[in-house]
């Protein structure tokens, strides 16, 4: 895995710079546990996204990382991640999300210095269904990367609290 | 030779995924037995034998490393190796699992080659 570090900072600004990382923390999961390559996304649409999963972060960085793709990619996701063919995919789905969610959130935190050990994650949350409004306390913007897995679009947020 | 590996992860997927890779890396699995937590694997070990232990650390019930520190009173944990698979990649998490008596540590994501890389030395006694 690639290692980058940077320093734990407490404004927007140093925020904006963990893009980069949020973004290379995705692409490793994806990459290690699946074999995929995911690409950037042009899209802004996330009305079909109706898979959420999310997981959140206590301790020196506190907020809310959450994965949504809709759901033939997070059943195509589980299908990878297991071996065995699409069609054999069954309950299993939302406990693939979540365990790449949090994935995602573990990773990123190791690429900062200090939130690796200062830093708890919860257990994986997974949403079904698009039709649901998420109220954060985040005093930031949340830091956003869009991509596609096998040209279906996901999006990884992090929504941060102060 | 085949050994019998116990898995230990709150999420049955990981737990696929981690039988999955001690396949792909070539190691023999004569019997794999599975638990979702601390607590139930000490169940698990009460009849049963194991070669080889991977386990997670943040689970509910009892978490990796409170079971870890369990296994020394367990007869049929003694001298098992432990392997940690986790999220949490911490030095500190590392050298708080090797004075529990973990022997390999493990980071998530992982590949079937660094599963390999990690628990064939551990099986051989090596690490």
């Amino acid at each position: 895995m690639k290692s980058v570090s940077e320093p734990l900072g407490t404004d927007a600004a140093s925020h904006t710079n963990w893009v980069p990382l949020l973004d290379t923390a995705a692409k490793e999961v994806f990459e290690l546990m699946m074999g995929c390559q995911l690409t950037p996304s042009p899209s802004t649409d996330d009305a079909n996204l109706d898979v959420t999963s999310m997981v959140g972060l206590a301790g020196q960085l506190c907020g809310v990382l959450s994965v949504r793709c809709d759901g033939k990619a997070a059943a195509l996701m589980t299908s990878k991640m297991l071996g065995v063919p699409l069609y054999k995919v069954g309950p299993e789905v939302s406990d693939a999300v979540g365990e790449i969610c949090n994935m995602v959130a573990g990773n990123f935190k190791n690429k900062i210095v200090g939130l690796a050990e200062g830093c708890m994650l919860s257990p994986p949350t997974v949403i079904t269904g698009s039709d649901y409004n998420l109220h954060s306390l985040s005093d930031f913007p949340a830091l956003e990367v869009r991509m596609l897995f096998e040209s279906m679009p996901i999006v990884i947020s992090l929504e941060i609290h102060t | 030779m085949a050994i019998r590996a116990l898995i230990v992860d709150d999420s049955s997927v990981m737990r696929k995924i981690v039988e999955r890779s001690l396949r792909q890396a070539g190691i023999d699995l004569s019997e794999v037995f599975q638990a979702g937590n601390g607590a139930e694997a000490l169940g698990v070990l009460k009849d049963c034998q194991v070669d080889i232990i991977l386990c997670d650390i943040n689970m509910p019930v009892m978490d990796g490393l409170e079971f870890i520190k369990k296994l020394p009173g367990v007869e049929n944990a003694k001298g098992v190796p432990v392997v940690m698979i986790t999220t949490e990649g911490s030095e500190s998490h590392v050298v708080q699992a090797l004075s529990c008596g973990a022997r390999g540590y493990i980071r998530k994501p992982f590949t079937p080659e660094q599963v390999k890389d990690h628990v064939i030395p551990v099986l051989a006694g090596k690490s």
